[in-house]
């Protein structure tokens, strides 16, 4: 048990409680962050497109809106410093049909009001000029020049990790029990054992309705998960986009996406499926060859290209169409509920704004004075000097995804050692390639020995 | 470990990418003949390839004149290689193949280039795993190839589950018995959806004897499972499904050719093999590069890819005099069957006057099902140059004599390939 009391328990350490963390933390206040999973970024912010939006599409005045716009200006200001990546491409919201065609000059009015100046409408003509293998079946489309592609592991990763670098702590494979506040403090009862905090953010993603009925006993939203699915095209077929390629979204969702990813795969997704489970991210037979289809319909070239991974991942939307973030003032909780879809883009900013509510609740620290910044953040975008190119990386491991026994060995130890199999493979895409597992599992089984909750392997021979 | 890479020099005469059974193969062949600088690459941190961790028998009978389980196999011919001075370069992996064979590798010490007169692919072929199959379910641990489990069995004594499904019947399928057999793994049930065993059909009574369901026109339609895999659900023929209680799937065969690299360089892939479009010679559709094992194809035994190996060096030798046709002319081998699942090679290079013509000697052809009662035909400018009657089942090794090009009148139209 922690005797200390926090200023501030964040629950949850997605990619938002990640933000959240970090934000508090170089704010000034202490900070403990909880996850129930054995590693970060376990739940909805596990399979996302990777995208870092502008807010382009995003309702105007919306809470969604201001916090992606305010998100991605600071990822920008802060991304050298904490050595994150950007692929700088741009997007393409293409429309196939007349109709989608006709809904263009709208969308294009709404980025104009969203501050997205340089949004403008282009000919099929110059829409090939930039995707030359788009099919030639588009019939015009808005050319977004700044909407970038990141890694949307590393990232969060890094959020957190320069939270616990400067002072904050995290227990992993903790799940909240029951909890109380006094009047003056919050005590939490998880599973490893209590805590204390002056304030609790609820940033508990797919659950967090269900966290505001155990620790407030109301909650004003609730979680209506929707699944996507993906399919992950191999490394070659990175040669083929260079733009995001969106469709024009409809009121539910933005839509299949075919994006390069900063590791240089080609993402063919989501699907949007409401379901009742907030942990079933099966993937479907059908809905995965429908991807395909789709993914060939707007590159006719992918046909036959290898297919490396499928995966779905669950968004935690709700009745709502826009973000619910809500301060309890009387109990000193802040519950950050329904990120959807655009949580990658919005968590920054979606920080800074609980940090602005935060204050309002006449609660303010004195920002750390010094800001300790990451020394060694891992390489995994293309766009960087991986670790394979340097010298001591003591050889590849995973072929598929070139990543090094250094690379895995790092991520095994060090200030926040992944806890799972999931875990390594976000922190280094290990697997994460065309074999699955086919030549590497051996070597990974062995470096990864005593190091997981759940091994890879049940046990030695016989 | 054979050499460090602290010998690797800047240029070669020849760079053999792969240690497997067919890179191995053309590399102490090349030496036979004499062709001293080469360099095999080995990503891995130990040569041999795939055959280090099938440990079943037979191999070896036809280069070694004896049989070897695949360990030993492989530690046979790394050593073979190794007393006639091959060099051999582990923990090295090419990251690009560049046009003129210029290669980019990466090694312990980090990025490195070298430049080849001739590069030899033979990276061989591995399993599909799940995801491009498109298996419906959840995405638990216990989910594999026969291959990964081989190599956690075999390489590092470990066991990734107790009691799993098997899904296929090619003969890596039975093998996955043995290696489950061989770790204490008791397998609860093989799975094929086809009425027939794609393996030769004797091996079906393989898993009966050992008391493992043995579920013919059975396909998987979901996995369940949180953490571990907890069970299946699978179909057969008349439409019944059923739940099989299990903590692994083992995902066996439907082998695909390693060609990422080549498809990342723009060489020419067929869409039939998975693997490069050859010439006769094994040549690429950039000709500095050849190919030999099973790279080029879905797939073969160690012994066949040791002997396409052989060949290879002599091409390869061939090539470095300037004895080969030019790639300049082609004849494209068409396949107008929808039976025929593949041909190799895919293009026939001719050149008047050039004294090697029918390279490989063979077509190698795979059909998609079982064929009976017709023919397989040559055609060229419509004239019948070969027609043979002929029963095959699927995946086995069908193979034609390459025509002698230099003796028949020729132009360059396709040479057509036809069952009926």
């Amino acid at each position: 048990m922690l005797t200390k009391t926090f200023d501030v328990i964040v629950i949850g350490a997605g990619i938002v409680g990640c933000a959240m963390a970090r934000q508090f933390t170089l704010e000034g206040a202490s900070v403990l962050t909880i996850e129930k999973s054995a590693d970060i970024l376990d739940g909805a912010s596990k399979g996302n497109s990777a995208i870092l939006h502008t807010g382009f599409d995003a309702p105007p005045d919306s809470v969604e809106q201001a916090c992606i716009a305010d998100s991605y200006k600071e990822y920008l200001a802060i991304r050298k410093k904490l050595k994150l990546p950007l692929l700088k491409t741009s997007a393409l919201v293409t429309a196939w049909t007349k109709e989608e065609e006709s809904l263009l000059t709208g969308i294009l009015e709404k980025a104009h009001i969203n501050g997205v100046d340089d949004a403008e409408l282009i000919t099929a003509k110059s829409t090939l000029s930039k995707e030359p293998k788009l099919s030639s079946k588009v019939r015009a489309s808005i050319y977004i020049p700044r909407e970038y592609v990141i890694d949307p592991w590393t990232a969060p990763y890094v959020y957190m990790l320069q939270a616990l670098q400067n002072g904050a702590q995290l227990m992993r494979s903790t799940e909240v029990i029951s909890g109380e506040f006094d009047g003056e403090q919050w005590l939490i009862n998880t599973s490893s054992g209590t805590v204390k905090g002056a304030l609790v953010i609820n940033c508990a993603g797919l659950y967090g309705d269900k966290l505001d009925a155990l620790l407030i006993k109301e909650t004003a939203y609730e979680i209506r998960p929707r699944k996507g699915q993906f399919i992950v095209y191999d490394k070659a077929a990175s040669q083929l986009v260079d733009s995001i390629i969106l469709p024009v979204p409809n009121e539910i969702t933005k839509g299949v996406v075919v994006v390069k990813t900063i590791f240089g795969n080609v993402l063919v997704g989501p699907t949007a499926e409401e379901q009742k489970s907030r942990d079933d991210a099966s993937v479907v037979k059908e809905t995965l060859e429908a991807l395909r289809k789709k993914g060939e319909e707007i590159i006719p070239a992918l046909a036959g290209l290898p297919i490396t991974a499928t995966f779905a991942g669950i968004r935690p939307a709700t009745e709502f169409k826009d973000f619910c973030i809500k301060t309890y003032q009387d109990k000193n909780y802040i519950s950050v509920g329904g990120i959807r879809s655009t949580g990658l883009s919005a968590a920054l900013g979606i920080a800074k704004r609980v940090y602005g509510d935060y204050q309002k609740l006449g609660k303010t620290h004195a920002p750390k004075s010094t800001i300790i910044y990451p020394e060694n953040v891992n390489q995994l975008a293309e766009t960087e000097t991986r670790d394979w190119k340097k010298e001591g990386n003591e050889g590849i491991v995973c072929h598929c995804e070139w990543v090094s026994q250094r690379e895995i060995k790092q991520a095994l130890t060090g200030e926040m050692p992944v806890g799972s199999l999931a875990g390594l493979k976000r922190r280094t895409r290990v697997t994460m390639g065309r074999c699955q597992g086919f030549y590497c599992s051996a070597k990974l089984s062995e470096l990864t020995q005593g190091c997981f909750k759940h091994p890879m392997a049940i046990g030695d021979e016989k | 470990m054979i050499t460090t890479e602290d010998t690797l020099r800047k240029s070669y005469e020849v760079v053999i990418i792969g240690s497997g059974p067919a890179g191995l193969a053309t590399a102490i062949e090349l030496k036979k003949l004499g062709v001293n600088d080469i360099i095999v690459l080995e990503r891995a941190d130990e040569a041999g390839g795939n055959p280090r961790h099938c440990g079943h028998s037979p191999f070896g009978f036809r280069e070694f004149k004896r049989v070897y389980f695949g360990p030993a196999y492989a530690k046979k011919m790394v050593k073979t290689a190794k007393q006639l001075g091959v060099k051999i370069t582990l923990n090295t992996s090419v990251i690009s193949l560049g046009k003129g064979g210029l290669l980019t590798l990466s090694t312990p010490h980090g990025v490195n280039q070298l430049q080849a007169k001739r590069v030899v692919l033979s990276t061989g072929i591995r399993e599909m795993p799940r995801a491009p199959r498109f298996v419906s379910g959840q995405r638990p641990a216990g989910i594999m190839t026969a291959g990964a489990l081989q190599s956690m069995v075999y390489l590092s004594g470990k066991k990734p589950f107790k009691k799993p499904i098997i899904v296929g019947s090619e003969l890596v399928s039975f093998s996955a018995i043995a290696s489950c057999r061989h770790a204490g793994i008791k397998p609860v049930a093989m799975l094929e959806k086809n009425q027939r065993t794609t393996a030769y059909r004797p091996l079906g009574l393989f898993p009966r004897v050992l008391g493992i369901k043995y579920l013919l026109n059975t396909q998987i339609i979901d996995i369940e499972g949180k953490e571990q895999v907890s069970g299946v659900n699978v179909l057969n023929q008349s439409g019944e499904k059923t739940h099989i209680v299990c903590d692994g799937v083992i995902f066996t065969g439907k082998f695909t050719p390693e060609a990422s690299l080549l498809r990342s360089a723009n060489i020419e892939i067929d869409p039939n093999t998975q693997g490069p479009i050859i010439d006769q010679f094994g040549r690429c559709s950039d000709p500095v590069y050849f190919a030999s094992g099973n790279v080029l194809r879905p797939v073969e035994t160690g012994g066949w890819c040791w002997n396409e190996g052989v060949k290879t060096a002599h091409f390869v030798n061939a090539s470095l005099a300037e004895k080969l046709p030019s790639t300049d002319t082609q004849l494209t081998v068409n396949n107008v069957s929808n039976k025929i699942k593949y041909i190799v090679p895919q293009r026939i290079s001719i050149e008047a006057g050039k004294t090697l013509t029918i390279g490989m000697c063979q077509f190698q052809l795979r059909f998609k099902t079982a064929v009976k009662g017709g023919g397989i035909k040559l055609l060229y400018n419509n004239a019948e140059i070969y027609d043979k009657k002929l029963q095959a089942l699927p995946e086995r090794r069908v193979l034609i004599a390459i025509p002698e090009f230099s003796r028949i009148e020729f132009d360059t139209n396709d040479l057509v390939i036809d069952y009926s």
